[in-house]
């Protein structure tokens, strides 16, 4: 039967969600948004309680780690709402609080949906509890992640690394980072693979953390890997290279990744939205629904649009997700939601704040700050071109060669 | 009764819209005698080809003579007399909210239609794909659906998807979902034809939602039976800026029942129309009127538009239209009014939705197929991008629309979400009609190819108010 709510196993976690949002996220959200670079200690505590509601089931396997589709989720013919759906939904509630602090969040990092998907299972115990970052984009390789020169080569029992990486979300805080390189550049993507680098190791060098535009409580670490040797077992999946399967492995990160960053997108703009419906409203303008957009004022009718983009980026997102727990493959459907809930976040972030004026570009409220936080949203994990070259080669049965 | 109106002369009770006919760029003094225009526009009919070539000769007399008819007589010998059934100004039958299984709605996430569901739309497309598809060019140049089209969508029940079963039609609980996915895959095969396909179930939809025991007994035998009338649900005006919530239709009080006065716009098939739902103004509020098309004071104009034309679109005029104090349907206090244009909306966005998916196919197929400097102008990204983004805004509405639609046959509040499927519906569905073209160029410009009736029909949708419902 078809129904687009929130289901109710979910429910409560997302009100959960939402009141440590509102509680925890909201009150510290400028001070770290002006005092980049600065550890937010909050989050600790944040953290033990998130990994205290895991341990307890209640979180209905929400977060990073729930994107690991299980070989055990039998197909019944049961519709089924699970992790997926519980980690967009309550990724979205964070970063309705806070985009930046919600990618800040110990043990929650982008490098643990990574492990979560591509890992074995005995790699999963193993690494249950750490706080992984994600390393992919090089100085001179960002979209095209295919052509990365960071090497690996294997040396008796262990793997040595070379290379530099740029761009890794909380790579000074987290444990570990998840790390691309290639085995064999001859033998193209096929021969890349991710491995896990403990932050002790002494090949690995964080060198600079970077000033940005948004989601500045989050730092972003540019890293070196000199002669880096890890165990052979902390390359992820399987050693082998798989010309056929490609780039496959490695991309299936994304098919679990992307949804989360739609979710964000979704998340920020739903902050932008609510504030701004408030502000109307207090300018004397509410919006009609049974109306017609143009009988009634140009900011209602803004908010119209912009209410129903959000829907759809919504839905969308929602969609990807419950694919991805129902076992049925969703890397376009994943890809449409990142492109929607992109552009429509930095849509409705920046046009809040033209709709909120001088008061919504000022510091005094968080208009402006969202509408720099979501920027980067249509850009990690696949710039808004990237998810259009996926969407348009799926639809159009290309290669990526014939569509470059 | 049978007289000549002057289709320049406003009703002096009538509706406050200006009526504006076609001016050619002629100056606002200029007047031009109506009936020449006509003429004109026969004799170039008569000297078509086309229509002996598809073999449409027969109908499309038939179009002219019901063309001259509407434009200029009153249509109170076409209807069939319905049969008063005095008893019973209870509420009708109603179809149930909740479904005869274990989960409720809202209770889990899922985009699979019921087994029911899924057979109708099975149907449904067979009947888009290989009856509506192949006639949609010719109904749109004659504005005339095909006799044996309509008669095939009866065979099918389109006109009794809303009626309850206990009334003669298809489902027990609210079928707001199934029409919805119908509507879709009706406007997939052609939005005009689907139109005037769903026409009558509109009407009846809105009997089953909405009709007294009394009016369900008069009206819905005559839907569920063979000689199925057409019917028209009448909400839009001519007039700018128009708020459906607020017609310039109006309802007075008179002795018994009612007199209406006023002018609608984009009422699907008026010339054949037997019965129709009127929206008038009624002691300041919106309310429904069934209204019989034997009635004296009706005249039904023919009001040929950019698009939808196999819905052979008429204006009705009302002119001091006596109806009787049963004539209301619903409540009078809005509530019954905002609720029917909330669901004809969404009606509207499954249409827009069906329509889109059509373009997808067509772009998809095309753009692979044809070639420029040596290769598929698929491969480009200009052009692929294009693609992406039709795909990606068409799920987007699809999504939005079937929230609405399933919150609807809920039961559940959806007046904000079929706000939002209509908003994202007008425009996105109008950029889709507009890239289906452009992804063609000169190609789609011209008849040869379905994408510039596409581009035309979507620009009814979040303009259009009424016609259809689920």
């Amino acid at each position: 039967m078809i129904s687009l709510e929130t289901p109710k196993k979910h429910r409560v976690l997302v009100d959960q969600a939402h009141q440590v949002a509102m509680n925890m996220l909201r009150p510290i959200s400028r001070k770290y948004d002006l005092a980049e670079h600065s550890y937010p200690k909050e989050l600790d505590m944040l953290a033990a309680m998130i990994d205290g509601l895991s341990e307890s089931g209640s979180s209905s396997g929400a977060g990073a780690a729930g994107v690991r589709r299980e070989e055990s989720d039998g197909d019944d013919g049961r519709v089924r709402n699970g992790t997926n759906l519980a980690s967009v939904l309550s990724v979205a509630e964070m970063c309705w609080g806070d985009t930046a602090l919600l990618l800040s969040m110990p043990r929650q990092g982008l490098g643990n949906s990574a492990i979560a998907s591509v890992a074995t299972p005995e790699q999963q115990a193993r690494y249950a509890g750490t706080w992984a970052a994600m390393a992919i984009t090089e100085p001179s390789t960002g979209s095209d992640s295919a052509s990365i020169t960071t090497t690996a080569r294997l040396d008796g029992d262990e793997y040595v690394i070379n290379g530099e990486k740029i761009y890794v979300t909380s790579g000074e805080r987290a444990d570990s980072v998840v790390v691309w390189a290639t085995l064999d550049k001859a033998l193209g993507r096929a021969a890349i693979k991710s491995f896990v680098v403990k932050k002790d190791n002494p090949g690995m060098k964080v060198e600079r953390l970077e000033h940005k535009l948004g989601i500045r409580a989050s730092d972003t670490a540019a890293i070196t890997f000199t002669d880096c040797r890890v165990p052979a077992e902390d390359l992820l999946g399987s050693p082998e290279i798989d010309v056929k399967q490609g780039f496959a492995g490695a991309m299936a990160t994304f098919d679990n990744t992307r949804p989360l960053v739609a979710a964000m997108a979704v998340g920020c703009a739903r902050a932008s939205l609510d504030l701004t419906r408030d502000l109307l409203a207090q300018a004397g303008v509410e919006v009609d629904y049974d109306r017609p957009a143009q009988v009634q004022s140009a900011a209602a009718a803004k908010f119209l649009q912009m209410e129903a983009d959000w829907e759809a980026a919504q839905l969308l997102t929602m969609q990807a997700a419950w694919m991805a727990d129902n076992r049925k493959p969703n890397s376009l459907e994943a890809s449409m939601a990142k492109a929607k809930a992109g552009r429509v976040g930095s849509d409705i972030t920046l046009s809040c704040v033209e709709l909120a004026g001088s008061l919504g570009y000022s510091e005094v409220e968080l208009l402006e700050k969202w509408s720099r936080d979501s920027k980067i949203l249509d850009i990690f994990e696949g710039t808004q071109q990237i998810q259009l070259l996926i969407v348009a080669r799926r639809l159009l049965g290309l290669t990526s060669a014939e569509l470059r | 009764m049978s007289r000549i109106t002057d289709p320049f002369k406003r009703s002096a009770t009538g509706a406050s819209a200006p009526r504006r006919t076609r001016r050619h760029g002629l100056a606002a003094h200029e007047s031009r005698d109506p009936i020449g225009f006509a003429l004109a526009g026969l004799n170039k009919l008569a000297q078509s080809d086309l229509i002996d070539r598809v073999g449409l000769r027969r109908q499309s007399e038939q179009v002219v003579f019901t063309t001259t008819r509407s434009g200029f007589r009153t249509v109170a010998a076409a209807g069939r007399r319905f049969g008063k059934v005095a008893s019973g100004s209870g509420p009708g039958t109603r179809p149930t909210t909740s479904r005869p299984t274990t989960t409720r709605h809202g209770d889990v996430f899922d985009l699979t239609p019921t087994e029911d569901e899924q057979k109708l739309v099975d149907v449904v497309t067979d009947y888009a794909t290989e009856i509506l598809r192949p006639a949609a060019a010719a109904a749109d140049e004659s504005c005339l659906a095909p006799v044996e089209v309509l008669a095939a969508g009866l065979e099918i029940g389109l006109p009794i998807l809303g009626v309850p079963e206990a009334r003669g039609g298809l489902f027990e609980e609210r079928a707001t979902m199934a029409g919805t996915l119908v509507a879709e895959a009706l406007a997939r095969g052609d939005m005009g034809l689907a139109l005037a396909a769903m026409s009558p179930g509109a009407v009846a939809t809105a009997l089953g939602l909405w009709g007294t025991e009394s009016q369900q007994q008069t009206y819905l035998p005559a839907f569920t039976g063979p000689e199925v009338p057409v019917a028209a649900l009448a909400l839009t005006e001519p007039a700018v800026l128009f708020d459906v919530l607020e017609p310039a239709t109006t309802a007075t009080r008179s002795g018994d029942g009612f007199v209406l006065d006023g002018l609608k716009s984009g009422v699907v098939r008026g010339a054949e129309a037997e019965l129709f739902v009127v929206g008038a103004l009624l002691d300041g509020r919106p309310t429904l009127f069934l209204v019989e098309s034997g009635t004296d004071g009706l005249t039904v104009e023919a009001d040929p538009s950019m698009g939808v034309r196999a819905a052979s679109l008429t204006r009705l005029a009302l002119d001091g239209v006596r109806v009787p104090a049963e004539s209301v349907l619903g409540e009078t206090d809005g509530s019954t009014y905002t609720e029917c244009v909330r669901l004809s909306r969404l009606a509207w966005c499954a249409l827009a939705v069906g329509t889109g998916q059509a373009v997808l196919d067509y772009v998809t197929t095309y753009v692979n197929e044809r070639e420029a400097f040596g290769e598929p102008i698929s491969h480009r990204q200009s052009v692929a991008f294009m693609v992406a983004d039709i795909a990606i805004e068409l799920q987007a509405m699809r999504l939005v629309t079937y929230k609405a639609a399933s919150r609807a046959a809920a039961g559940k509040d959806f007046s904000r979400e079929v706000a939002l499927a209509r908003q994202l519906c007008g425009s996105k569905g109008m950029r889709i009609g507009l890239d289906g073209v452009q992804l063609l160029g000169g190609h789609g410009f011209v008849k040869e190819h379905p994408v510039e009736r596409w581009y035309r029909d979507l620009r009814a949708v979040g303009i259009m108010e009424g016609s259809v419902l689920v």
